[in-house]
C-alpha cells in the first residue's frame, strides 16, 4: 500500500493533487533536483524554479457525503521537492511568523535531505501537536507569510508549503512517537482545567519538569476544541487521542466528567485537594447570538451545539448506533466568515443538506477564515452570500425556521479591527428559504469560573487578566488561550500554554526553595 | 471512572428511582442543581436529570426519572451493580433558599424528584412548607412520603381522581394563594405545560413563582447554548444562567415548541430500541 492509500483510509479512488504531473515526472524531478544539488548545487534562482507541490485531496464531490479527511498529505516525493523550494535564509523570517517559535528553516532542510526523523525531532522541540498544527494553522498568516520564496514570486499561496511538510513529518514519525522524557519527582501538584491545546501543552511541559499533573475535562471526551469542534474531515479524531495517548505515557492523568467551578472550585482545588498550580485553560465556551427576531426557533443552531452534535456525539451516525439527534436540514444558512462558519457549513453538507449558503456581512478579503478553508467550501459546493446579514428569522406555527431575511450591506469606513465597516443599504430586504440557520459569528468568555472564583481579575469582556508571563492575578494560578485571548486558534493556545508553563515551573521551583529552607 | 448503581427501583408508573456513587457531585451538589449522564460513551447521548438526593457521607446521589424516549428507557434497564459511564455536576445555578414565611410547592408527576430537595431546604430554612404534588393517576404518584416529611400541609391531586383529590394542581394553588396571608413564594416543578399554567395562576395573587426548567442540553455548561428560553424577551440559558427562572416571564410556549424540535427522531428511536429489545428478549 503506498503512503497515499495508507492515509486515506476507507476512501474512494484519489485524484492526483498535481493533475498535471505523473508519479513517475515526480520522482524524476526528484532525482534531477538531488543530481543537481550533488552536481553543482541549487541556486536560490534553481529553487525558486521547482513548482509548488500541490497536496492531494478528495474529490469535492465525493467528500461531500463522507466524514473523512479531505487533504490526503504529501508522498515522500513531493514533500522533499517541497521542501527543497526553501532557499534557507539566513535570518529565516518564517520563524518569526510562528507563534512558537519552531525552527522551520532547520526541519525543511532536513525533509529536503530526505531526514524525516530530525525534522521531527526539530518541531518537537517547540511544539507538541504537529499532526494537528500542520493541518489547522493559519500558516498563510503566520509563517508562510513571511516567506522569501512566497515575496519573491509575489503570491504568498506560492511560499513554501510549511504546514504541509510539518504534517509530513508528523504523520510518518507518529507511529514510533517515544513520549518525552520526565524529570524526577517534585512531589508538586498541577491542576490543568480543560484539556484543549493550550492545555495539552501546559500539561506536558509541566510533568516534564517532574510534577504531578491532572487535567480536568468538563466534557466526558478529552481535546478540547479539537474533539467537540473541528470536524473529522479537517483533523481526524484519531490524531487527537494519540497526543493525549502520548500524555498519558507521560503519566499525565486525565480526568473527564469535571466541571471546576462546579465539581470543585479553584480553592478548593488548592486549599483542600493539594494543587501547588492551576492553569485555566477552559477556552471562550459561550456562543454568541445575534440579538435578532427568531433566534429561538426549533432549527436555529449555536455553531457550538450543530458541531458538538455531530463531532462530539457522532450524529452524523444517527440511527445507526448514535443516541444523539440533529436536524436533518434540507437548505441550511450559516452565518458567519470564520472558519467554525466554514466548518459548520461543510458538515451540514455532510449530514446531507442540498443547499448550504454561507451568509457573511463583509466580503471574503475580510473573512477571518482560513483561505484553503473557505476554497474547500465552495469547491464542496458552499454557497457564499457575502455583504448580507440576517436582519430576523421566520418560523411557521410549529416553530421551526422557514425563511431567513436579509439585509444586504456596502463596505464604509475602515473600523477598529482595521476591517472596512459593513454598512446596512436600508429597504434591501429579502427571504432566502431554509429549513436550518447555524450562527456562527463568534464566542464570548465562558462565566463559570468567574463566578466561582473570587480573587481572580478579569476584564469587561470577561476575559482573565495576565501578565506576560500568563500569570494571573491570584497566586499559583495561570491562564492561556481563549479564555485569555478571546476567540483565537490552536497554535496562540499552544503558545499561551507552553510561557505558562513555563512560569509555573519557576512558580513551583521557588515554591519548593521557599518551602525547603 | 464510570459510576456504579449501588439501588435501583421502580417507584410508579415508567418512573424510577436510583441511587447512584458520585461522591463528589454528592459532596457538592445543593437543590436545584442537576447532572448531565451518558450511559455509555462514544455514541450515547448526553441528558440532563436533576438531584433528588444526596448522601454525601456515603458519597452517592439520588437520580429520579421518567421512561419517555431510549436513553431512559435504557437507564431503567441497568440495575444496581451496574454502571454509568459519564456523569458530569452538579450544574446549574443552585435554589435560592430564603426566608418567605409561607412558601408553595407545587410538583407535577416527575417534578416531584427535583422539588424534594428545595423543599427540604425551605422548611429547614424555618419557611412554612405546604406541598401540592399532582399526577395523572395514582401509579404515577411519586415522593408522596418524603413530601409528608418536609411540609406542613400536603395536598395530594390526580387528574382522574384515582387518589387524593380529583384536581389539577392549578385548583388547590389558586386556594392557596387566595389565603390570608398569601403564600410569600411559589416553587413549581413539573411538566412544561403544568408549569406554564401555575404560573398564570399565581399571577393575579402577585405570588412570585419560581420554575425549574428542563431543556434539551449537550454540555451543561453554557458551551453550545442549545438550552436557550426566552425569559423577559431575552434569551438565557438554562443550564448556566438557570435551571430556575422567575415563571412570570418565562416564554413557555417557544419553551414547549424547542422541546419537540427532535420529537420524531426521538420517538423513531425508542421503536427501534423496543423492538431489538423485543427481539433479544430482554423483557420476557
Amino acid at each position: 500500500m503506498d503512503e497515499r492509500q495508507r492515509q486515506g483510509g476507507r476512501c474512494p479512488p484519489i485524484p492526483d493533487g498535481n493533475p498535471h504531473v505523473t508519479e513517475q515526472e515526480r520522482r524524476q524531478l526528484l532525482q534531477e533536483l538531488l543530481q543537481k544539488q550533488a552536481d553543482s548545487g541549487l541556486k536560490p534562482k534553481d529553487r525558486l524554479a521547482i513548482p509548488p507541490q500541490e497536496m492531494p485531496q478528495q474529490d469535492p464531490a465525493v467528500r461531500r457525503g463522507n466524514v473523512n479527511e479531505v487533504t490526503l498529505g504529501y508522498t515522500e516525493e513531493e514533500a522533499r521537492i517541497e521542501a527543497m523550494r526553501c532557499l534557507q535564509c539566513r535570518n529565516a523570517p518564517c520563524v518569526a511568523g510562528c507563534p512558537v517559535r519552531i525552527r522551520i528553516r532547520d526541519f525543511v532542510g532536513a525533509i529536503a535531505q530526505g531526514d524525516c526523523d530530525q525534522a521531527l525531532a526539530i518541531i518537537k522541540e517547540n511544539s507538541l501537536l504537529p499532526a494537528v498544527c500542520g493541518r489547522v494553522c493559519p500558516q498563510e498568516v503566520q509563517c508562510q507569510e513571511k516567506c522569501t520564496v512566497g515575496l519573491s514570486l509575489k503570491d504568498v499561496s506560492k511560499a513554501v508549503s510549511i504546514g504541509r511538510l510539518e504534517r509530513f513529518v508528523a504523520d510518518r514519525g507518529r507511529d514510533s512517537a517515544a513520549a518525552p522524557a520526565v524529570a524526577p519527582a517534585t512531589g508538586r501538584k498541577v491542576a490543568i482545567i480543560g484539556s484543549g491545546p493550550g492545555g495539552i501543552v501546559a500539561a506536558a511541559d509541566t510533568r516534564r519538569a517532574g510534577h504531578d499533573v491532572t487535567v480536568f475535562e468538563a466534557f466526558h471526551k478529552p481535546g478540547g476544541v479539537m474533539v467537540y469542534g473541528i470536524p473529522e474531515f479537517r483533523l481526524p479524531k484519531a490524531i487527537v487521542q494519540q497526543e493525549l495517548q502520548t500524555l498519558k505515557k507521560m503519566g499525565v492523568k486525565i480526568v473527564t466528567n469535571f466541571i471546576v467551578g462546579r465539581t470543585r472550585t479553584i480553592e478548593q482545588l488548592m486549599k483542600q485537594d493539594g494543587f501547588d498550580a492551576v492553569y485555566v485553560g477552559v477556552g471562550a465556551g459561550l456562543p454568541s447570538f445575534m440579538s435578532i427576531e427568531g433566534e429561538s426557533l426549533v432549527g436555529v443552531y449555536s455553531a457550538n451545539e450543530y458541531l458538538s452534535r455531530a463531532n462530539l456525539m457522532k450524529a452524523y451516525d444517527f440511527g445507526k448506533g448514535a443516541d444523539t439527534p440533529i436536524a436533518r436540514s434540507r437548505r441550511v444558512a450559516v452565518v458567519g466568515g470564520g472558519n467554525v462558519a466554514m466548518d459548520s457549513a461543510r458538515t451540514a453538507l455532510r449530514l446531507g443538506a442540498e443547499k448550504v449558503y454561507l451568509i457573511y456581512r463583509r466580503t471574503e478579503a475580510e473573512m477571518p477564515a482560513r483561505v484553503e478553508e473557505v476554497h474547500h467550501a465552495k469547491e464542496e459546493g458552499v454557497e457564499f452570500h457575502l455583504l448580507q446579514n440576517p436582519k430576523r428569522i421566520l418560523g411557521d406555527a410549529s416553530g421551526s425556521v422557514t425563511a431567513v431575511e436579509c439585509l444586504r450591506y456596502e463596505l464604509g469606513e475602515p473600523d477598529s479591527s482595521g476591517r472596512r465597516r459593513p454598512v446596512t443599504i436600508p429597504g434591501s430586504e429579502f427571504q432566502i428559504e431554509v429549513d436550518t440557520v447555524i450562527i456562527a459569528i463568534g464566542n464570548l468568555a465562558n462565566p463559570l469560573i468567574r463566578q466561582t472564583t473570587p480573587g481572580l481579575e478579569f476584564d469587561k469582556r470577561g476575559n482573565l487578566v495576565v501578565d506576560e508571563h500568563c500569570r494571573t492575578s491570584m497566586p499559583g494560578v495561570f491562564a492561556g488561550g481563549d479564555i485569555v485571548l478571546g476567540a483565537a486558534t490552536v497554535i496562540l493556545a499552544m503558545g499561551q500554554g507552553r510561557i505558562a508553563a513555563a512560569a509555573m515551573n519557576e512558580y513551583l521551583a521557588k515554591k519548593r526553595e521557599t518551602n525547603d529552607r | 471512572m464510570s459510576h456504579q448503581i449501588v439501588g435501583k427501583r421502580q417507584i410508579g408508573e415508567d418512573v424510577f428511582w436510583a441511587e447512584v456513587e458520585a461522591p463528589l457531585i454528592a459532596a457538592a451538589r445543593k437543590p436545584g442543581q442537576f447532572i448531565i449522564l451518558s450511559i455509555d460513551s462514544d455514541y450515547s447521548e448526553r441528558i440532563p436529570l436533576t438531584i433528588a438526593g444526596a448522601d454525601p457521607d456515603k458519597g452517592t446521589i439520588e437520580l429520579i426519572w421518567q421512561r419517555v424516549g431510549k436513553t431512559t428507557a435504557e437507564l431503567a434497564g441497568l440495575n444496581e451493580g451496574d454502571r454509568i459511564a459519564n456523569l458530569a455536576g452538579p450544574l446549574g445555578t443552585p435554589t435560592h433558599i430564603g426566608r418567605f414565611g409561607t412558601v408553595v410547592c407545587v410538583g407535577g408527576g416527575i417534578g416531584n424528584a427535583p422539588l424534594l430537595p428545595i423543599a427540604a431546604a425551605l422548611k429547614q430554612a424555618g419557611n412554612r412548607v405546604i406541598a401540592i404534588l399532582g399526577a395523572r393517576d395514582k401509579s404515577r404518584m411519586i415522593l408522596e412520603d418524603r413530601f409528608a416529611e418536609v411540609s406542613d400541609e400536603l395536598i395530594v391531586c390526580t387528574d382522574d381522581g384515582s387518589h387524593g383529590r380529583k384536581a389539577l394542581v392549578t385548583e388547590p394553588l389558586k386556594e392557596v394563594c387566595g389565603r390570608d396571608p398569601k403564600p410569600g413564594h411559589a416553587f413549581v416543578i413539573g411538566p412544561t405545560p403544568m408549569m406554564k399554567f401555575c404560573c398564570e395562576a399565581t399571577r393575579p395573587f402577585a405570588v412570585p413563582t419560581q420554575v425549574s426548567l428542563n431543556t434539551i442540553m449537550i454540555d451543561g455548561t453554557g458551551m453550545c447554548g442549545g438550552c436557550r428560553v426566552e425569559v423577559d424577551g431575552k434569551a438565557r440559558f438554562v443550564c448556566v444562567d438557570g435551571p430556575e427562572f422567575d415563571g412570570h416571564k418565562v416564554n413557555f410556549d417557544l419553551m414547549i415548541k424547542r422541546l419537540n424540535a427532535y420529537k420524531k427522531l426521538e420517538q423513531q428511536a425508542y421503536e427501534k430500541y423496543r423492538q431489538h429489545e423485543c427481539r433479544i428478549g430482554l423483557h420476557g
